[in-house]
């Protein structure tokens, strides 16, 4: 069976590596994306203004769609993520507004939607033990950071889809792939967010440091799950000398590699640091079965 | 016949502006037992109840209906001005005709009146058949159970054994501690604040005094198992060596407890953004205690070295109502300063940094303490929080703001020293269960009033002392240790209790020993005889709340000026 999905409009442009990388997974786990019809922007922040009527009809039109079909909609952007969920709950604890809201769509949306983030599926309705077992070429020596940046977690009671403090999702998931997992202190500092638009500058700061962190404590790679956060720490590094820099990739690419998944789908021709010559060299990190 | 006199009070326009307080003295004139009758401006003033006092002499009442406000608020007054006039205080009932009847029917004057005058008879028929009572009288041990022998208990132990009451063989205090030395939290002191002095000196000599004082009995080791009984007559069961399976219990008749149970330091694992307690050089502030006492050295734990960064964190755990304690824990700022200033003195070439909230030394010479630590020994305080602690090589970071200059700071510090909130120990729940006292949702055990009874709980005889009762300095501890020993020797100060009269009663003749009130009464207050196979009743734990009246199948069971004939006359006269 199939799961309703919601790109996003990153991961259709810029992130379109993780995309191609998350369907390519899915497929291979036997729980195909299907791309939601006629799907538009989140909106990309959760409204939080006095009245957010009108922010919350472009999140509530896609939890209406996911209503149709089937109930569920699932997202790899940490931060449609993010919009969906804090929407749903929101509407959950506000029923006058999802009435509201309703006079302005097409349909009705009755409010049950269930919204998923694709690695919280992998880790509470696939189970990394399933997962481990899916694994032909484990990332055996492979020392890999796992970074959340902050929408993927807070607010944490509103998320709830890990602790922000001391998370373990992406941890999980690089263990059941055979990766060495290094902790640093930065994993779920933010990485400047969309200040990269208006402030480039910090974003380039604090991925300096971030990165400069995750190498300190034996990084080769950081992982993440968030399309911005993978732009913020992964462009700035072309102000990093060529010997300093860490390769950012998507969780997805790391399973698309790890379950033997052909190169055409990793989808990481649009990063700044390539992390393919780390990944192909075959005698150094990935043992073949 | 009766000669009952009705006083009818208009309490200003209270009750005179809706009640027809003239027609209320009318009517009830018309009553055969009613001898005299009379309404005034304010009955509760002196000229009102002087009012009532010379009608008793001039008419010869045996019996006064006061027709006014409820009784909570001047049933006493009232009984007291019947009393010097020479009537037993339980002739005289107040007739609720204020917040039961005009405050409610202002609308409704006409009804109100008659509502007046309905209630004012039913009370004038209840006092026909009042007996004349007088106060119980309870025996008084006059020995003190002291729970914890850190300093607030010892301060409260010898505050009551210097008053006397006991000999070598009738100790009148007995002092448990859990541990087996007395000390407390104190003896894990390097020094108090405010003058340097070394605690383990100031405390040396308090335990002295108090193991060798002729009138206290210490038990260290031991822990209270049971507690029954009430003020004046509990029975404590004691063991004087938990661990062992098979120590006895040793029982004592007590007539006070103070509980003297203080604090424990906060579990720094619930606080996994400052490291938990995983990081070897992040401490807490008791643990840094340690490092400054006599015999000890201000070393890193993890590889021994001295350490020339230092940073304190205040509020580590507390006022943070999301993550960890939401109350503030009093002690650390004042705390805090002295360790700071301490370890400038240890170590001159070392910096200190202090992370706060706000500086909160409310206390005589305090705020000059803290700044001291800032001028004097050039501590740097900056106004912020940390946001998170962590291992970097052999670094300790630090990441926090300086709100002050509006900057976010890491520092790469070599110890780190949490200053954690005081919490109750984790037996004060379960402790406070078996002495019948509440504790509050943090765990601290309940004053019966936050400002006029500070040191009293709400269960007579039961006093508190120390951290228990929420964070608190030595000054304020010893402050309040001697209070609840002052509450002690006032019980004491007689021979023996004086109890309400107005419990309930066996008809020994009706009783058939059933039991039916031993299982209803919410008190504990009833048993059957043992010898005399009748139901009795404990006067000093009966709160006449009526339940057994109404249980007893034999109509044994009444309680005393609310007997059954003179309800169903009360009745009669309502309806």
């Amino acid at each position: 069976m199939s799961l309703a999905y919601f790109p996003g409009c990153t991961l259709s442009t810029k992130a379109s590596g993780y995309d191609a990388s998350g369907r390519a997974v899915a497929q291979a786990l036997g729980m195909p994306l299907a791309e939601l019809p006629e799907w538009q922007c989140c909106g990309a922040t959760f409204p939080l203004s006095t009245d957010n009527s009108m922010s919350l009809i472009a999140p509530t039109r896609i939890l209406t769609q996911g209503q149709k079909a089937g109930g569920h909609v699932t997202t790899l952007c940490a931060i449609c993520f993010h919009v969906l969920r804090r929407s749903q709950n929101f509407l959950g604890e506000h029923p006058e507004m999802l009435e509201r809201i309703n006079w302005f769509t097409e349909e009705p949306y009755q409010g049950t939607t269930r919204v998923s983030h694709f690695l919280e599926l992998l880790r509470d309705d696939l189970s990394w033990d399933a997962l481990a077992s899916r694994v032909t070429r484990p990332l055996a020596g492979l020392k890999v950071a796992p970074y959340y940046g902050c929408l993927l977690l807070r607010p944490k009671d509103e998320i709830g889809l890990d602790d922000p403090d001391h998370p373990t999702i992406l941890h999980d998931c690089m263990t059941a792939l055979g990766a060495e997992v290094v902790d640093f202190p930065y994993a779920s500092e933010c990485c400047g967010s969309y200040l990269a638009v208006s402030k480039p500058d910090l974003p380039e700061k604090l991925s300096k440091e971030i990165v400069a962190s995750a190498r300190r404590n034996g990084a080769q790679a950081i992982v993440t799950a968030c399309p911005l956060c993978q732009y913020n720490l992964d462009h700035p590094q072309k102000l990093i000398a060529s010997g300093d820099t860490v390769p950012v990739l998507y969780f997805t690419q790391l399973i698309a590699v790890a379950l033997g998944l052909e190169e055409a789908v990793w989808g990481m021709e649009k990063h700044y640091v390539d992390p393919r010559p780390l990944l192909s060299d075959k005698s150094s990190v990935i043992s073949h079965q | 016949m009766s000669k009952i006199g009705v006083f009818v009070c208009h309490c200003g326009i209270n009750i005179a502006g809706t009640v027809d307080v003239a027609q209320v003295v009318a009517e009830i004139q018309k009553s055969g037992d009613v001898a005299f009758a009379i309404d005034y401006k304010y009955m509760c003033s002196d000229p009102g109840q002087q009012l009532i006092k010379e009608s008793i002499a001039k008419y010869g009442l045996d019996g006064v209906v006061v027709a006014a406000c409820s009784p909570a608020m001047h049933e006493t007054t009232f009984r007291r001005t019947v009393a010097s006039a020479g009537l037993n205080s339980f002739r005289c009932e107040c007739a609720n005709i204020r917040e039961q009847c005009s405050w409610v029917h202002q609308q409704e004057k006409d009804k109100a009146t008659a509502k007046a005058i309905a209630i004012t008879r039913s009370i004038a028929e209840k006092v026909k058949g009042n007996e004349t009572l007088n106060p119980l009288t309870l025996p008084l041990t006059h020995r003190t159970l002291v729970i914890g022998g850190g300093i607030a208990g010892m301060q409260a132990a010898l505050d009551v054994a210097d008053a006397g009451y006991g000999d070598k063989e009738h100790r009148s205090v007995i002092l448990i501690e859990k541990q087996e030395h007395l000390g407390g939290r104190m003896a894990q002191l390097s020094g108090t604040y405010l003058n340097f002095a070394a605690a383990p000196g100031l405390l040396q000599g308090i335990i002295e005094r108090v193991t060798h004082h002729p009138n206290i009995q210490v038990l260290t080791g031991a822990e209270v198992v049971e507690v029954s009984g009430y003020v004046g007559n509990f029975r404590v069961k004691v063991n004087l060596n938990p661990s062992a399976p098979l120590s006895p219990d040793f029982t004592f008749d007590i007539g006070a407890i103070v509980v003297a149970t203080g604090w424990q330091p906060y579990d720094r694992a619930k606080l996994p953004e400052y490291g938990g307690a995983d990081i070897p050089d992040v401490v807490d502030g008791l643990t840094f205690e340690q490092m400054l006492a006599p015999g000890g050295e201000i070393r890193r734990p993890s590889d021994g070295k001295i350490p020339r960064e230092i940073v304190f964190v205040q509020c580590a755990g507390s006022r943070d109502r999301e993550r960890g304690v939401p109350y503030c824990s009093k002690v650390c700022c004042m705390y805090v300063a002295k360790q700071a200033m301490l370890y400038r003195e240890r170590v001159p070439d070392g910096q200190a940094y202090v992370f706060y909230i706000d500086i909160r030394s409310a206390g005589k010479n305090y705020d000059e303490y803290i700044q001291r630590a800032m001028t004097n020994y050039q501590v740097l305080y900056l106004r912020g929080k940390v946001s998170k602690i962590f291992r970097e090589g052999d670094k300790t970071m630090v990441w926090g703001v300086d709100t002050l200059s509006d900057r976010t700071l890491e520092v790469a510090a070599d110890l780190v020293v949490l200053a954690t909130p005081m919490t109750p120990t984790a037996s004060a729940v379960e402790l406070g269960q078996r002495l019948h006292i509440s504790t509050d949702a943090n765990g601290f055990y309940n004053e019966a009033h936050p400002k006029l009874r500070p040191v009293e709980t709400l269960t007579a005889g039961i006093y508190l002392a120390g951290a228990g009762q929420g964070p608190k300095d030595i000054p304020e501890t010893v402050a309040q240790a001697s209070g609840a020993a002052a509450k002690v020797l006032q019980l004491f100060s007689k021979d023996e209790m004086t109890a309400s009269p107005m419990v309930a009663t066996v008809i020994p003749e009706l009783c058939a020993a059933c039991g039916v009130c031993v299982e209803t009464c919410p008190y504990g207050a009833r048993q059957i005889h043992p010898l005399w196979n009748i139901a009795t009743v404990n006067a000093a734990l009966c709160q006449s709340c009526g339940a057994c009246v109404v249980a007893c199948p034999n109509k044994a069971s009444q309680v005393h000026n609310w007997r059954p004939e003179q309800i169903m006359a009360m009745v009669d006269e309502l309806m």
